[in-house]
């Protein structure tokens, strides 16, 4: 932990609870009957809060479809993205984009519904910082699943030969949709690509907050340097299906045993368990966290159901700029 | 005010260095951009080194690299080498470029980014896979404007307006098109997106046209004129956006409707056209609406079988008196 302090490590630990409850809070909706497209962060949260706690204010994301860690790691309020999520005026699309988050002054991109087309964007987003002599950074993370579209090769060729200031971030979860990747991927780490694109690549424990944390941080330090763009792939585990309307994932294409075990792994409590260990904080302390997180999302929930619907002009702008 | 004669080619490099010189954020992606086969952006690398990017064969991903540097403060001008290749980039340019900023909420987020596409057949056998002309489907997706001169004056004015434009631009181009020459003014002109032009006026029948097909039109207009038959030509220019209006009058006052097109007939441009005029202005119309188009067929790859199934002058000359 030589490049993590204490104030960090618990900006972590909170975002990552913030981020538990607030995937709770949409299954909870989901079984009041409110539609909500969820892709569950459970199981995910160490990489998607670590990276952009790595990130400066300035740094770009292109986020995917998978979890609300980068929305709220990023800096996003929950109750904005909750009223996104059910189609809100007051969430941060205007309750148009839906799972498609986006937020200007947080520099969250856009987040588009086809796997990996945001990555060749991410990677414009990075010329243009080239271009315009900047020193600011991208971060596109991606699943195990995108990783196979030609559109990351291209991307990753291009932001390798060009030395683009970009970090990809792999969330390897084992699974697109119901197919393990066993079945359908060439390497089992996919960081030996980033040979192939001129640029180095690093396996990490993606339960690990800490170990995000720090890999984001180098290499965004990279990125920043001219020295161009850096794979990191975050072996990982999601312990929810691939929706919330997923009736496979406990026994069908992946057994309940390996899912048990990955439970054991835990990021959250992990972390909380690392916390109190080093004595940074007390069992009374993150218990607090907890409850707080909780509470907020009662609120966020109260704010996104109160909220207005966007009115039928609303609906029908912004197809086109002026 | 001055002119001078340049071919389209030239014209729309005019347009590009005169925009880079403008604004620093205009740049050029794509396939062999510094030498290029088509000579629109040759040697301009000279002058803008940091700008004329060479891509590798990627055309989805430079073209999503487009949208990216778009958002973030630049105005890419990204070349398609041959417009089959679209499809590669289809995602990019239709699903992406289109949709980001309604997806996003609107706001800040913009795609000022022209997407310049070289398309047509007739080259001498390039076929099926080099010779296509595919603005019907560009014309399908909400959140484009899709551009297509035939001219150069028209090309060089439309390329500076769709670089200043803040929504993404689809600008089509005709191989056959980049060597006819025209008169050009020197001065800092731009032809707004959206108008169409009347190129020739006539009181008998409209044909409506774009691009390339517009030059055989001019052609047929005349031979028509030689069998008493005045034709009143209308140059669409932009394609989406359509300018109704024009077509509407031009109909009101001639009572019959041809257009003219390269890409095949079912679901085509012409089919827009007939489509609009039949909803609003069926009552101008004395006879039915012609559509001169490809055959429904797959482009042949021999400079010997492409001429047959792409219109001619002969095909809309044939199709005008066959009203008459």
């Amino acid at each position: 932990m030589a490049m993590i302090d204490k104030e960090t490590v618990l900006k972590i630990y909170t975002n990552m609870v913030r981020l538990r409850c607030f995937d709770d809070k949409i299954n909870e909706m989901l079984e009041k009957g409110i539609r909500i497209v969820q892709h569950s962060t459970r199981g995910q949260e160490a990489t998607q809060i670590a990276v952009p706690t790595a990130m400066e204010p300035g740094d770009y994301m292109m986020p995917y479809h998978r979890g609300w860690g980068w929305a709220i790691g990023k800096g996003m309020d929950p109750k904005i993205l909750l009223s996104e999520l059910i189609g809100k005026k007051t969430g941060c699309c205007k309750g148009k984009g839906g799972v498609h988050i986006a937020d200007w002054n947080l520099r969250i991109m856009g987040r588009p519904g086809v796997q990996a087309a945001h990555v060749p964007i991410g990677a414009g987003v990075a010329l243009s910082i080239k271009l315009r002599k900047a020193k600011d950074a991208v971060v596109a993370f991606f699943g195990d699943g995108a990783s196979n579209e030609g559109n990351i090769h291209e991307a990753m060729n291009m932001a390798g030969a060009w030395k683009l200031p970009i970090v990809f971030v792999n969330e390897n979860n084992q699974y697109a949709l119901f197919t393990p990747n066993i079945e359908t991927t060439s390497v089992r780490d996919l960081s030996a690509r980033a040979q192939g694109y001129g640029m180095p690549g690093i396996t990490i424990d993606g339960n690990d907050a800490i170990a995000g944390y720090e890999a984001a941080r180098e290499a965004l330090q990279r990125a920043r340097s001219g020295q161009g763009p850096t794979f990191i792939e975050a072996k990982t585990y999601r312990i929810h299906g691939h929706t919330g309307f997923d009736q496979f994932h406990l026994g069908v294409y992946r057994s309940k045993e390996e899912v048990e075990e990955w439970k054991k792994k835990d990021p959250v409590m992990r972390l909380r368990a690392r916390l109190i260990e080093m004595k940074t904080s007390t069992a009374a302390q993150l218990d607090d966290i907890d409850k707080k997180a909780k509470e907020e999302m009662e609120a966020a929930e109260k704010f996104a159901m109160d909220s207005p619907y966007p009115t039928r002009e609303e609906i029908f702008s912004d197809v086109y700029a002026e | 005010m001055a002119k001078k004669e340049m071919t389209v080619s030239e014209a729309l490099r005019e347009a590009l260095r005169e925009e880079m010189a403008r604004d620093n954020s205009v740049f050029v992606i794509g396939e062999d951009v510094k030498i290029n086969v088509w000579a629109v952006t040759r040697d301009l690398y000279k002058e803008f080194p940091e700008r004329i990017i060479n891509a590798p064969l990627s055309e989805s991903g430079f073209s999503g690299m487009g949208v990216g540097a778009a958002l973030t403060g630049m105005r890419p001008v990204v070349e398609i080498m041959f417009n089959d290749f679209l499809l590669y980039a289809a995602d990019s340019i239709l699903n992406q470029a289109a949709k980001y900023r309604y997806m996003c909420g609107g706001g800040e987020f913009k795609v000022p980014a022209v997407f310049r596409i070289a398309g047509g057949g007739s080259t001498g056998g390039n076929g099926c896979h080099h010779g296509q002309s595919l603005e019907a489907p560009a014309i399908h997706f909400p959140g484009l404007k899709v551009v297509f001169a035939g001219t150069p004056y028209d090309a060089k004015g439309l390329l500076k307006s769709a670089i200043r434009e803040n929504n993404p631009v689809v600008f089509f181009e005709h191989k056959l098109l980049y060597g006819v020459k025209g008169e050009v003014p020197d001065d800092d002109y731009t032809i707004p997106l959206g108008k169409a032009d009347i190129k020739r006026e006539g009181k008998d029948v409209t044909i409506v046209s774009y691009g390339y097909t517009l030059q055989k039109v001019l052609k047929a207009a005349e031979d028509l004129a030689k069998d008493g038959i005045q034709a009143e030509v209308v140059d669409l220019r932009t394609l989406r956006p359509m300018d109704t209006e024009t077509i509407l009058k031009s109909v009101q006052k001639t009572s019959k409707l041809v257009t003219a097109e390269e890409g095949t007939k079912i679901g085509g441009v012409g089919a827009e056209i007939a489509a609009m005029v039949a909803e609003e202005g069926l009552q101008y119309l004395d006879a039915p609406v012609k559509r001169v188009a490809a055959a429904e067929w797959i482009i042949c790859s021999s400079a010997y079988g492409d001429q047959m199934g792409i219109p001619q002058v002969a095909d809309v000359v044939q199709t005008v008196k066959s009203m008459f």
